[in-house]
């Protein structure tokens, strides 16, 4: 077996020391199918993971209440009776429900004058308490903060900006701790948000409103209508139950029949999630049979090729055979060349994808509408093994059929003639 | 046995395997082209002693060439029984067949059938690669058989930039270089002129002088002259066999 193995090695380099052309072709091809692969699937994991961000940017495993009306008779009360759930039950039922990370109520203000200086805006305004800020992904810009625990006890006259809606009022300037008018009524600037790229909104983009804590909302803009509710699960997989949990703890409490499911309009993110995701992996496996036939076609030139050297040195292969070569010794080498081809031209090919990436990933993204969209192409271990498992597929392919004409020549009719 | 084989060789060998060389009982050989069933070889009984040089002549189409395939180890019989070296290779697979003839059959053709991309020396190592022979010992065995055939001096030549009297000597040195039982060489003047050709004829009486044993199949009758013993092949059968007429 180890005689066998040398032998093979010793023929291979032979004949490789031979062909520098036709070999570095054939890694050429085979670099080329794998660069289309590699970046195919590294687009496809940039696409997936900028559009899994952009949708997160509101918050993920949430969940968003729109009150509504009965559709199932109650205790006496027909169906079409509207449920208006107040800040305490929300209070009330974020106490009975562990399975939860924060919840919620949102006082919304649609068109409010909020002015400095000269300069007026009308827009939208928030009333909410603190855990808002993290489950809903609003991120000061430094030097600034979100709303606390305290500015709602103290129904403090403090304000969270959005970038954009930052922007408009304030222009260049700085607005954190400027003072500002919301109905007349002065507020500090608290903080503004970070930058982001959100692709999924209830109610407006977060870059365009302002918050501002739940008591001073009823203080200065006059009501405690609970526009949203709005809840946050510590895992994805609790959500259904929790929306369940929250029926049966508010039914009793609110007048309506737990199993009645269209008492709340209801957005579940988490489905919206699972959705999205097999969408973009169904876009990822697409992007990957395109490379991989691309690949393939790459496969399939160096098994052509080798094609030809066997039909072209069949006399050389019966004069071998004459002079006592076993069969492995005749498809060893070939055998061998497919695999040593695909593995250099993978290797190649890699190389080149991986500068490429890299390359890409210096460029920045905030600014470039194109980029924001389509995100970083990145390589992932799945996509290197996959790749690998291709590529080694086409190299033993390659080598395999040539080398099986190459064992099957008669020795004894391609030596008679010239 | 049917071979007219005389009377001083067979009264020494005449059922003795192991002296014999080459010991083919009534073989047939069948090509089934699938239409039609070709019989190229209709019963040969063929004998070769070591130390013989034995030329086998005939018309084209008298079945030489299967002969000279199934002596080679290239082809196998459809029937009979054939011995080489004191083994039955009748029934050997490929790869057995590979081994037998890497050890004990050393070819020289008329097309030389060099290989034209490497050295003379590389083509002579070949041999002795597939044999399993050791790197040192092979450069040595290598040196020392393009020497023998005068070619020490264009060892690192191509094929190509060798005359054809040059390359049939290379394909000589490749054909002695495992120690064959038997030299078999299938029109080795084919393809040369006069001159070159009787330089090979001197070299294969050389060798014979030496002690090797030759099978040589050629239409040439100044090469087969030079042989011990002449066997004529027509249409399948040997029709004459004895020593050669001076």
């Amino acid at each position: 077996m180890k005689k066998n193995l040398t032998l093979v090695v010793q023929l291979f380099l032979r004949s490789a020391r031979l062909q520098k052309k036709r070999a570095t072709l054939t890694i050429a091809a085979l670099a080329w199918g794998t660069v289309t692969i590699l970046l195919l699937l590294a687009f496809g994991e940039g696409l997936k993971r900028q559009m899994t961000s952009n949708e997160q940017a509101m918050g993920n495993n949430l969940a968003i209440l729109w009150p509504g009306e009965t559709t199932k008779p109650y205790k006496g009360l027909p169906p079409g009776h509207s449920i208006r759930p107040r800040i305490e039950d929300v209070d009330f039922a974020r106490e009975r429900m562990p399975e939860l990370d924060a919840m919620w109520a949102e006082l919304t203000s649609w068109r409010t004058n909020l002015s400095y200086g000269k300069k007026t805006v009308n827009g939208r305004v928030i009333g909410t308490i603190a855990p808002y800020g993290n489950a809903r992904k609003h991120f000061p810009k430094p030097g600034g903060r979100f709303l606390n625990p305290d500015d709602e006890t103290e129904k403090r006259r403090v304000v969270f900006l959005g970038n954009e809606m930052a922007r408009d009022i304030f222009g260049e300037e700085d607005p954190v701790g400027k003072s500002l008018l919301i109905n007349n009524s002065p507020f500090t600037v608290i903080g503004v948000m970070q930058r982001k790229r959100q692709s999924s909104t209830y109610g407006g983009p977060d870059a365009s409103h302002a918050v501002i804590p739940q008591s001073t909302f009823k203080a200065v803009i006059g009501n405690d209508n609970v526009n949203v509710v709005v809840f946050r699960v510590k895992k994805a997989e609790d959500m259904d139950s929790a929306l369940v949990h929250l029926s049966q703890i508010l039914g009793p409490r609110l007048g309506f029949d737990p199993t009645d499911s269209h008492v709340f309009g209801v957005w579940n993110t988490v489905e919206g999630q699972k959705m999205s995701e097999k969408i973009l992996t169904g876009l990822e496996i697409f992007f990957g049979i395109i490379g991989a036939l691309t690949l393939i076609i790459g496969g399939v030139g160096v098994a052509n090729i080798m094609y030809a050297v066997v039909k072209e040195r069949t006399k050389e292969i019966g004069v071998k055979m004459a002079l006592g070569a076993r069969s492995a010794w005749i498809t060893g080498p070939f055998v061998l060349e497919g695999l040593v081809y695909t593995f250099l031209g993978g290797l190649f090919g890699a190389l080149i994808a991986i500068v490429i990436v890299t390359a890409l990933g210096f460029v920045k993204l905030e600014g470039n509408d194109v980029l924001e969209f389509l995100g970083h192409p990145t390589l992932s271990w799945p996509i290197g093994l996959a790749t690998i498992g291709i590529l080694g597929f086409c190299g033993l392919a390659a080598g395999y059929f040539p080398a099986r004409r190459a064992a099957a020549i008669d020795p004894a009719s391609t030596l008679r003639y010239e | 046995m049917m071979s007219r084989t005389p009377a001083r060789f067979r009264a020494s060998n005449e059922g003795d395997a192991v002296t014999h060389i080459i010991e083919m009982q009534a073989i047939r050989k069948v090509y089934d082209t699938g239409k039609v069933k070709v019989e190229a070889l209709k019963g040969i009984d063929f004998s070769v002693t070591p130390g013989e040089f034995v030329a086998v002549v005939g018309p084209s189409g008298s079945g030489k060439s299967t002969l000279m395939n199934l002596i080679g180890c290239l082809d196998t019989p459809s029937e009979g029984r054939y011995r080489l070296g004191g083994e039955d290779v009748s029934k050997f697979t490929r790869d057995e067949l590979a081994d037998v003839r890497n050890r004990r059959v050393g070819f020289v053709f008329q097309g030389f059938n060099l290989l034209p991309q490497i050295s003379a020396f590389e083509n002579v190592e070949l041999p002795l690669l597939f044999g399993g022979v050791a790197p040192k010992k092979r450069r040595a065995r290598v040196e020392e058989l393009l020497t023998k055939v005068g070619l020490g001096e264009r060892m690192d030549h191509k094929p190509t930039e060798l005359s054809g009297g040059q390359m049939q000597r290379v394909a000589i040195a490749r054909a002695l270089a495992m120690k064959p039982d038997v030299i078999l060489a299938d029109e080795p003047t084919g393809n040369l002129d006069t001159s070159a050709g009787g330089d090979i004829m001197s070299l294969f009486t050389e060798l014979w002088g030496q002690g090797s044993t030759l099978v040589v199949i050629t239409h040439d009758m100044t090469l087969a002259r030079r042989a011990g013993r002449v066997v004529e092949i027509r249409d399948g059968r040997i029709v004459s066999d004895g020593e050669a007429a001076a």
